[in-house]
């Protein structure tokens, strides 16, 4: 019972601030603090006529997308052959391309830096950013896809190839729909990541900063605090109905390749 | 099959990687950089103290969080997988993911708001009438630094020790109470051993990437709450100093590998030790 207590305390502490977040989003007043004056929408309102953020949310969203579309590709061709093929050095490939997870981000962003701008003298645009949250991102696809790559029978693409069909058609008629799910899951989660990655963005973001990168911009600046609490809301709101839907899919794919739910991706 | 994201890894991975071990032997004046062979940046870097002083604040902030996570995570982790229903323990990890996927800035801000001079905390307290006075030292310093990184990690520690709760074979447990020990005892004596993967896999993943975080110290930290990845990011942008920060980033990493790979040793002398 205590246990139990303690469980939804720490829930508790893991909420704290993000419930806060549109307490001061409403608040009308300018000082994020106790005690609160008065409700408002003033802030959200100032969000739609704010140009340079609409520029960021735009870079943003370009970057996570294609992020999302690239890191998921790269993800189900190591989940389908970690899952599927025995190869020489598997462990240590895998784990070469997983090893990003544990890699400090500043390591990866100036290793890049130095790469693109130093070596290859190339200038920093979305381009750079992207590159880098894709392989990050690759090792969170690879997780989910391999719940859904696991248990899949490889005898079944191989019928298909028995009865006429191409390698490539096999695939898409009889692998890809059983995977589907874990596919569009990891494609919302490597989305939401690099919507809201930061430590990277800054140093590989070239003339046009990311949403993180306008955000940070922001909170040095006392006045501006309440529109960030009003962005914050929004954001949060966002990644928390993308990942219930990942979320549900995730769970929709591991029961159609017949594995039993372990719970989380990671 | 395997290809396409392992030439991706090694492009954007390994050679970058080796770039920076080169680039850490050259020098930098303003925008001309220098290829000659030299150790100077890490002369500097073992003669210069703010260095040495900053790396040591980080490896003490880094092992200080990663204590306190792993210790806060445990009894949520150890919860989920012996007290939660089946059917419900993918809502509970999911519940505790969540948090952990929204704006990282934003939500290092919000602890701000919340440890902060006029914050959640203070006023709570006030009004409780347990201080008078609002407490100073819980923002701008390295406790802040602490409490906001044991939040943003804590995920990472609970999910690898739920994996291996999971594993225990749960008719061990009631052998070894079957056999006379008590709860108690089961636990430190079956439990926690064979919990031990998950445990190493928490450490490490909140551990290392601690280290090169710039965020939390540069909102939380104030002036003596400054860490070795804040100079890291300065020497890159505002010093233009591209080799010195690449030597320091290896320097860091060598010191937290080395850190990880001594924990790790330790952690299988102690589990051979017992067997």
């Amino acid at each position: 019972m205590s246990l139990r207590i303690y469980a939804i305390a720490y829930l508790v502490f893991l909420y704290a601030p993000i419930v806060l977040l549109p307490i001061f989003a409403f608040n009308d007043g300018t000082i994020i603090a106790f005690p609160l004056s008065g409700f408002t929408t003033e802030w959200f309102s100032q969000l739609w006529v704010t140009k340079a953020l609409h520029n960021a949310v735009q870079n943003s969203l370009f970057i996570a997308a294609i992020t999302a579309v690239m890191s998921t590709i790269l993800g189900i061709c190591a989940a389908r052959a970690g899952a599927m093929y025995d190869f020489p050095l598997k462990r240590g490939i895998l784990g070469l391309i997983m090893l990003p997870l544990v890699l400090p981000e500043i390591i990866v962003a100036v290793s890049l830096l130095v790469v693109v701008v130093q070596i290859l003298d190339l200038g920093l645009s979305n381009w750079t950013v992207i590159a880098a949250h894709v392989l990050i991102c690759t090792p969170f696809s690879i997780a989910i896809l391999n719940g859904a790559f696991q248990n899949l029978d490889p005898s079944m693409e191989e019928a298909a190839m028995d009865l006429g069909e191409s390698r490539w058609s096999a695939f898409r008629l009889v692998t890809l729909p059983l995977v589907m799910p874990g596919i569009i899951s990891s494609m919302l989660i490597s989305f939401t990541i690099s919507l809201d990655e930061f430590i990277i963005a800054f140093f590989l973001t070239g003339a046009n900063p990311t949403m993180p990168v306008y955000i940070w911009g922001l909170l040095r600046f006392p006045g501006s605090l309440p529109i960030v609490m009003a962005l914050g809301t929004l954001l949060v709101g966002l990644s928390i109905i993308l990942l219930t839907i990942a979320e549900i899919l995730r769970r929709r794919g591991m029961a159609r390749a017949g594995v039993k739910d372990k719970g989380g991706f990671l | 099959m395997v290809s396409p994201p392992l030439i991706y890894a090694l492009l954007l991975l390994a050679v970058p990687m080796g770039a920076i071990i080169l680039f850490s032997f050259w020098t930098q004046n303003f925008m001309d950089v220098d290829t000659t062979f030299t150790l100077d940046n890490y002369r500097e870097i073992i003669t210069e103290p703010i260095y040495f002083a900053l790396l040591k604040r980080s490896l003490f902030v880094s092992g200080t969080v990663t204590c306190v996570t792993v210790i806060l995570a445990f009894p949520v982790a150890y919860f989920v997988s012996f007290h939660v229903p089946a059917h419900r323990k993918s809502l509970w990890l999911f519940l505790i993911t969540i948090p952990f996927w929204t704006s990282y800035l934003i939500r290092v801000f919000l602890w701000k708001v919340i440890l902060g001079y006029n914050g959640v905390v203070n006023t709570g307290l006030i009004n409780l009438g347990i201080i008078d006075e609002p407490l100073t030292f819980i923002l701008y310093n390295i406790n802040a630094v602490i409490i906001t990184l044991a939040h943003a990690f804590a995920p990472f520690a609970i999910l690898p020790i739920f994996v291996a709760l999971e594993k225990i074979d749960r008719s061990l447990l009631e052998a070894s109470q079957d056999l006379g020990e008590s709860k108690v005892a089961t636990f430190f004596r079956v439990t926690l051993p064979l919990s031990m993967p998950g445990l190493v896999a928490a450490v490490l993943i909140v551990f290392i990437p601690t280290i090169g975080d710039y965020v939390t110290p540069e909102l939380m930290g104030g002036a003596g709450g400054k860490l070795i990845a804040n100079m890291i990011q300065t020497q890159f942008l505002a010093l233009n100093n591209a080799p010195l920060g690449a030597a320091l980033a290896i320097v860091a990493m060598i010191c937290v590998t080395a850190v990880s790979l001594l924990f790790v040793f330790l952690n299988r002398h102690y589990l051979r030790g017992r067997s």
